[in-house]
């Protein structure tokens, strides 16, 4: 029985499906990845970058649950840590994109093109 | 638990030794205008970390095996530290020269070569992720490292946001897998996949285990391929490629080119032939058109390209293609397929260093302020064979090398890899590359046209500070080494591959 078709692991009380959590964090997925493709202000795609991965966070706690696995949740811990080194640096090049431009919408920035 | 700390040693070493270049940076030159100190403690750290790699037992597995050191790992850590400290040379002059000469440089150079020593021995989708990020989020910062500079800027800014965006992709792939597997360990991964394999083909004939054929599966398939894609710069998610490559400094721009692309190859071939090697008959029709448009839209908009570097940052999605038709040709002919591409990355990694090198030791007179700017448009290599004959012939033997001509090593590098497709029975594929390295004669050899055949348009200087000739020297010898006696290398190439299996 491959383990994604274990719903039914009954461990405290009468779980809340899999499915659902899936369903969720897929939203969540979706809607930062529709934040980065659609939203202009650089400061906001940041944002839905952290979206994403927090929707890849679910899941691994989910998963971890439904495994009887820890791997899951040491995995986000390293994934919240990555996200906020990301974060600062992202930041920092937002300090020098507004310095030197004066604005964070990310059409000002289109000197090279093919 | 088997804590065997010596396999970790030269990333020990690289660690210490860029908090060091900070360290000196804060406490000894930090009112000082030449930076050539950090520049060569780096090279030392580097330099000794390479020296410790041949004496550490190869096949060795710690921390619960997330970490692993093979002959795979060692080699590929060769190929990063050779190309990092070429990096560092080069870049010694080139920064003062464009008015940033700063210490982090160094520093973050040494982390981002600590996240690709990780990625190369990561045995464990933890380690991969990690020492991605720290190879990513270092290049965020070295591709905008000329604050001031529009370009500078907006490459930092196109990396941070699709690098952000493919990172996070390939997270939810690892996540996916993680939940269909139950593990993110490559090894334990790929023993339940081809379990699967075996107990689905045991049942009912012609009906595949459940979880093979598990649209999550698939799905996380295609999100880890998507991020590893990006990351060497194949076609779809090569949008990125020039525009960083043009506005970064050009020092960076090498390294980039190289490094983080051998990086992403070696963790390919670990999550494609070894965690995912069961699903191979799904990604190899993926990769292999992948790999033919990469090849292809590489090479032909680079034919358009008026810009040097942007035109050698097309060349480098082109190479790309051709080492993604070895990863492709692989998953049929296992050893031979992944010697070839192992084999092509390092000189890969030679040729292209020294091409970018030349560009970055050229420069001309601004028309307008008199001031020396550095060259980057066709234009401003013409005539080069009369001022300056030297670096006109090294620029000649790294043209011959990607367009892959003997007695180069591109040309060996090419020869293998189309060999292992044949090898494949994918001879259609070989010989989609080979028309495709006679599209890239094209636009090489015009380069050459230019250096030889045309009369100088703009005034002319090399830069001629020791540090960056030792290193064309290096690869300009390599190049030639590798393409002279290729059996040499091939068979260490052969050799590291095989443990992978």
């Amino acid at each position: 029985m491959p383990y994604i078709l274990c719903f039914t692991v009954n461990r405290f009380m009468s779980p809340i499906p899999l499915s659902y959590y899936l369903v969720v964090s897929t939203l969540i997925f979706f809607i930062g990845m529709l934040g980065v493709l659609t939203r202009r202000n650089v400061l906001i795609i940041l944002m839905s970058i952290e979206l994403m991965l927090n929707a890849a966070n679910i899941n691994f706690i989910v998963f971890s649950y439904y495994l009887n696995s820890l791997r899951g949740q040491i995995f986000v811990f390293f994934v919240m840590t990555v996200a906020a080194a990301e974060a600062a640096v992202g930041l920092a090049v937002i300090v020098y994109l507004f310095r030197n431009k004066n604005t964070v919408n990310d059409d000002e920035f289109s000197l090279m093109r093919w | 638990m088997n804590l065997n700390w010596t396999a970790i040693l030269p990333e020990i070493f690289i660690t210490l030794t860029a908090l060091g270049v900070l360290g000196i940076d804060l406490f000894y030159t930090r009112y000082q205008k030449d930076k050539t100190l950090n520049a060569i403690v780096t090279l030392s750290g580097m330099g000794i970390a390479f020296l410790l790699l041949p004496f550490l037992s190869a096949k060795t597995q710690i921390f619960t095996s997330l970490f692993v050191l093979d002959p795979l790992a060692i080699f590929f850590k060769m190929v990063f530290l050779i190309s990092g400290s070429m990096t560092a040379l080069i870049s010694i002059n080139y920064l003062k020269m464009e008015g940033f000469d700063l210490g982090e440089y160094y520093g973050v150079l040494l982390f981002s070569i600590l996240g690709m020593m990780v990625m190369a021995s990561a045995n464990d989708f933890i380690l991969i992720y990690l020492g991605l990020e720290l190879m990513t989020v270092s290049f965020y910062v070295l591709s905008g490292f000329f604050k001031t500079d529009l370009r500078s800027n907006e490459a930092a800014l196109k990396y941070l946001i699709l690098g952000g965006f493919a990172s996070a992709l390939f997270l939810y792939g690892i996540s996916l897998l993680y939940g269909v597997t139950g593990s993110t360990e490559i090894s334990y991964i790929a023993g339940y996949l081809t379990e699967q394999t075996r107990t689905g083909a045991d049942s009912v004939a012609g009906v595949t285990s459940a979880v093979l054929s598990h649209p999550l599966l698939s799905l996380s398939l295609i999100m880890l391929l998507a991020g590893l894609c990006f990351k060497v710069a194949a076609v779809p998610f090569h949008m990125w490629t020039p525009d960083v490559y043009e506005g970064a400094p050009t020092s960076v721009t090498a390294f980039m080119s190289v490094g983080p692309k051998a990086a992403g190859f070696v963790v390919m071939l670990r999550v494609l032939l070894v965690a995912l090697g069961a699903l191979e008959k799904q990604w190899m029709v993926i990769l292999a058109v992948i790999s033919i448009l990469t090849m292809t839209l590489g090479n032909i908009v680079a034919i358009a390209q008026q810009n040097v570097k942007r035109m050698l940052a097309y060349s480098s999605i082109a190479h790309a293609g051709y080492i993604l038709l070895g990863i492709v040709a692989s998953a049929r002919v296992l050893t031979a397929g992944s010697a070839s591409v192992v084999f092509y990355i390092l000189s890969y990694a030679f040729m292209n260093l020294g091409a970018f090198t030349v560009l970055l030791a050229l420069r001309k007179e601004d028309k307008q302020t008199g001031l020396m700017v550095p060259a980057m448009d066709l234009e401003d290599f013409s005539g080069l064979s009369k001022r300056d004959p030297l670096t006109a012939f090294l620029m000649l033997i790294f043209m011959f090398s990607l367009t892959g001509i003997p007695p180069t090593a591109g040309f060996v590098g090419k020869f293998y890899l189309f060999m292992s497709a044949v090898d494949a029975n994918l001879v259609w594929l070989a010989v989609i590359g080979v028309i495709n390295s006679a599209i890239s004669a094209y636009y090489y050899l015009r380069i050459l046209v230019y250096i030889y055949m045309k009369e100088p348009k703009v005034v002319q200087s090399v830069d001629n500070s020791s540090s960056l000739w030792v290193a064309l020297y290096v690869m300009a010898l390599a190049t030639l080494l590798i393409g002279i006696l290729p059996n040499l290398l091939f068979n260490v190439a052969r050799a590291s591959v095989v443990s992978l299996f």
